[in-house]
């Protein structure tokens, strides 16, 4: 492959959607371990209105505003699902549910009624995003990534998925212990004085930043692939927690390259015209990998073998 | 430090010192939805006690332990260690939850389980040293589980992961033990292991709290009882309190009179 073409075309998608993987798959690991891995999805979906109002209050697809308009819909998600589990009593599951669909409707809606031609916000790229179009029109070659003025004209989409990235990594590196302790053994960590509760709370709020930075690549669907496969594959590579989270960054990697380059290449080497939508084939290939992992992976029985 | 006194419900009544108390409840109350699952319920133990609580199914004998050290939430009451606010004591406590109460199949082995036990020393971001390595094996070898370090837990049986749990409580060489049903569900030989640590630690002079639901080991492992039915039915030494009278006032019908009578002390 050329630098001429691969830089510009297919560097910038590459990363974002590689970057985007492994800022999903990271806090997916805790997600999927407290049996909360829906939550990533709920996210997703919740989100939709808020990005959407912001990018109507101020006609940009910017960081802040989107993120805070996100952090505004998950909210008034929780404030309508405690009024509707108390209100109608019925279980939190059915209250959520109508919750999370509800507003992605609402989002849905809000983005057929208005005027979003100029940006990168339809409801298609809401769906499955658009990792396709996140080009870098000022690179000509290698030589570029070293251009600070074809620098910056980098998609903005890469460095605010970058510093999401880092975001994460830096939560969890820094709570590590008190996420590993609480997520085991919750009494326990309660008991030695672990505020367990927002401890939670920042993992969700991780979680959620995670999702909306990587609502740009892969839209509002595909994203659980993300925050789910990677991790539970990885959970029947190893019975080691740092371990596991190490596959699954590996995971996640893994289909985000190949599923972009799948999705670029696959069709023409099949005979057919057109390339597919990559973030469709980046969730495709995790789920073969969770598919292999739950085939072949060693650590696949675990319970109900106890030792002497 | 300073000194944490509770006065009694009544004001005019006499300020109490607790600070060789390494347990104090006043008037604790819990509830989970419109009842009350454990109802203004006071508490002493005594240090280097060995303490019982026991009540029938649905006492609040559990609830009453988790809301002591804030695990979960009381609507009121008031909980001392030492003299002290509980929040301010937690590296003096050491509590081992009911076994059922966590995900076997988490990914991590039986020396990172005790490991969590050194949480207080490790802190957010400190390195697990050879020493701190040392030290959790030596708790695994108190229980009888030193071979099992580098296990999965999901592998071990039922008794083994509740010595598992034992030894994390050891890791955090604390002076009050406070244990859920230590006993549910083990095999004798794990029966017989934990009960030897418990008696140790007593004899080092420290203070250990069971939630315990086998009426027929109790004059066997204890020095203390606690009778426990939503409210305190009565508390103090094994001999005065496990009475044929008492055990009949705390399970009303649920044990007959003849099992009461082979039970109790007198």
């Amino acid at each position: 492959m050329i630098g001429t073409e691969f830089v510009p075309l297919s560097l910038p998608p590459l990363l974002i959607g590689t970057l985007a993987a492994l800022a999903c798959a990271l806090p997916g690991n805790f997600l999927v371990l407290r049996r909360q891995a829906l939550i990533g999805d709920a996210i997703s979906h919740v989100v939709l209105p808020g990005i959407v109002v912001a990018f109507l209050l101020t006609g940009r697809v910017s960081t802040w505003p989107m993120m805070l308009g996100a952090g505004g819909a998950a909210l008034l998600a929780v404030l309508m699902i405690e009024v509707i589990r108390r209100a109608g009593k019925i279980e939190p599951g059915a209250a959520m549910g109508v919750v999370f669909t509800t507003l992605f409707a609402a989002g849905v809606l809000l983005l057929e009624q208005s005027d979003t031609s100029a940006v990168h916000l339809d409801v298609q790229h809401a769906l499955y995003g658009n990792l396709e179009s996140l080009i870098w029109l000022d690179a000509l070659g290698w030589n570029s990534l070293l251009d600070p003025v074809a620098l910056a004209g980098l998609p903005t989409e890469l460095p605010r998925m970058a510093l999401v990235l880092v975001g994460v990594i830096g939560f969890i590196w820094l709570f590590w212990r008190p996420l590993a302790l609480s997520t085991f053994d919750e009494g326990f960590a309660r008991s030695l004085g672990i505020a367990t509760g927002p401890l939670g709370l920042g993992l969700v709020v991780i979680a959620a930043m995670a999702a909306v930075a990587a609502f740009d690549a892969v839209g509002s669907i595909i994203v659980i692939a993300m925050f789910i496969c990677p991790p539970a594959a990885a959970r029947l590579m190893t019975n080691r927690l740092s371990l596991q989270v190490a596959w699954s960054q590996g995971f996640a990697g893994l289909a985000a390259v190949s599923g972009y380059v799948l999705a670029g290449y696959g069709p023409l080497w099949l005979g057919y015209a057109h390339a597919v939508s990559a973030a469709g084939m980046i969730a495709t290939v995790s789920g073969l990998i969770l598919a292999l992992a739950a085939l072949f992976g060693p650590c696949r029985a675990r319970l109900g073998q106890p030792a002497g | 430090m300073t000194q944490l006194k509770l006065a009694a419900q009544e004001g005019a009544a006499p300020v109490e010192d607790l600070s060789d108390i390494p347990l104090a409840i006043r008037g604790l109350t819990v509830s989970y939805g419109s009842d009350p699952a454990v109802f203004s319920v006071d508490m002493t133990v005594p240090e280097g006690a060995m303490l019982a609580v026991i009540g029938p199914n649905g006492a609040g004998k559990s609830t009453l332990l988790k809301a002591a050290l804030g695990v979960i939430p009381k609507l009121s009451g008031l909980v001392t260690v030492y003299g002290q606010p509980i929040a301010s004591q937690r590296r003096r406590i050491a509590y081992v939850p009911q076994r059922a109460s966590v995900d076997w199949d988490f990914p991590t082995r039986v020396i990172d389980v005790v490991l969590m036990g050194l949480y207080r020393d490790l802190g957010l971001l400190g390195r697990v040293r050879r020493s701190h390595r040392d030290q959790a094996r030596a708790c695994l070898a108190r229980v009888g589980m030193e071979g099992f370090a580098d296990r999965q837990i999901g592998q071990l049986s039922g008794g083994q992961q509740q010595r598992v749990f034992l030894a994390r409580a050891l890791a955090q060489a604390a002076d009050l033990y406070l244990l859920d049903e230590p006993f549910a569900g083990v095999d004798a030989a794990t029966e017989k292991a934990i009960v030897t640590v418990l008696k140790a630690l007593r004899d080092e002079g420290r203070t250990v709290v069971c939630v315990h639901h086998d009426l027929a080991t109790v004059t066997d492992y204890f020095s203390h009882v606690f009778l426990l039915n939503r409210r305190k039915i009565a508390a103090g030494p094994v001999a005065k309190v496990f009475t044929q009278q008492m055990l009949q006032a705390a399970y009303g019908g649920r044990l007959s009179g003849g099992q009461i009578d082979r039970i109790a002390a007198s």
